[in-house]
């Protein structure tokens, strides 16, 4: 994976920062603490929720809910769906492809891996923070309409 | 007082959790679990990136970035935009702070909202993964897609959000 290669980066540009000037170095080092337990609160909370959410929520209920038959509505599923649950990207695609497997459509299948992508809502406390609330609402808005338009061109194409 | 309203979330999601296991203590166990993972991946990937924004504050100057991503950066702007959000690591969250890095450092906030758009959707290691579970065709239009979208979109965006938008981005950074 590549997290191991960015620790090494990491690691090795502290260490040439801290010869060339420590008490700059100290000061990232107190910027990035500060920032750590800034987001600290918001995390764990985030982290707890999505686990239950996570272990309540039968993959093969999602499956079922945007299989093939279920057109618009299994769109509006899969993509209100994608929005809530904040999944990691190397859990979502094999969840994704599961979803085929057992038998669901691709455009819903699109909305719900499209939206789980860039809209954030479980991880909105923590993008207010940053962007304010109407920057936040508007972003959210910029991706879910990203998604249907992804969803549009999926089911034209008819993959 | 003060830590108990930080933490406000974390206390009743905890709670939850508590009931959970008490209530139906198969799922309460892996529900645990499941978290104990994503904190784990959380761990492994937000301490490097705080740590480059705040090596990238004291070391690149506020010149710099106004150059290359400020107001009148353009379409160079842009591309350091989508260069930054295709080498991402990790979950969108993580690129919050980096935005308010880069606001603090006179980035224009279309730029930022561009940089987000592509980290969220066209990152270059999640774009291999998405290949060889989606297929080609499927990631290629999904990729498209977004980028068409975000790049409009971040414009429209920059021109309707309140002016105080920008301050509070910046005044995330944690500078003091």
């Amino acid at each position: 994976m590549t997290y191991p290669i960015l620790w090494i980066v990491v690691a090795g540009l502290l260490l040439l920062s801290f010869f060339k000037d420590r008490a700059k170095t100290k000061k990232a080092l107190m910027m990035a603490l500060k920032q750590f337990s800034n987001l600290l609160s918001v995390l764990i909370g985030l982290v707890l929720f999505l686990g239950m959410a996570r272990s309540l929520i039968d993959p093969a209920l999602i499956g079922r809910l945007i299989g093939p038959e279920s057109g618009v509505l299994g769109v509006a599923g899969g993509l209100i769906i994608g929005s809530i649950m904040l999944i990691p990207g190397f859990v979502a695609f094999p969840l994704a492809a599961g979803f085929l497997e057992i038998g669901a459509g691709y455009p819903q299948v699109a909305g719900f891996i499209a939206a789980l992508m860039s809209v954030g809502v479980s991880t909105a406390p923590l993008e207010l923070k940053y962007f304010g609330v109407r920057l936040t609402v508007l972003r959210n808005l910029l991706c879910l309409l990203t998604a249907i338009v992804f969803v549009l061109v999926i089911w034209w194409r008819g993959i | 007082m003060n830590l108990l309203k930080k933490y406000k979330y974390a206390v009743l999601f905890s709670l939850c959790l508590l009931g959970l296991y008490i209530g139906w203590p198969e799922k309460g166990f892996s529900a645990a679990m499941i978290s104990l993972k994503d904190a784990r991946m959380i761990l492994t990937v937000l301490p490097p990136v705080l740590l480059l924004i705040g090596l990238f504050d004291v070391w690149v100057p506020r010149e710099t970035v106004i150059r290359y991503m400020g107001a009148k950066s353009g379409v160079r702007g842009l591309i350091f935009a989508f260069i930054l959000g295709a080498m991402a690591a990790g979950p969108l969250f993580v690129a919050f702070p980096i935005a308010a890095m880069l606001a603090s450092k006179g980035a224009r906030l279309a730029n930022i909202l561009f940089f987000i758009g592509i980290w969220s959707t066209a990152k270059l290691p999640m774009l291999l993964f998405e290949i060889s579970f989606m297929g080609k065709e499927f990631t290629f239009i999904h990729v498209s897609v977004g980028i068409i979208m975000f790049l409009a979109g971040s414009f429209v965006l920059e021109k309707v959000v309140p002016e105080t938008t920008i301050d509070t981005l910046q005044s995330m950074v944690g500078r003091k």
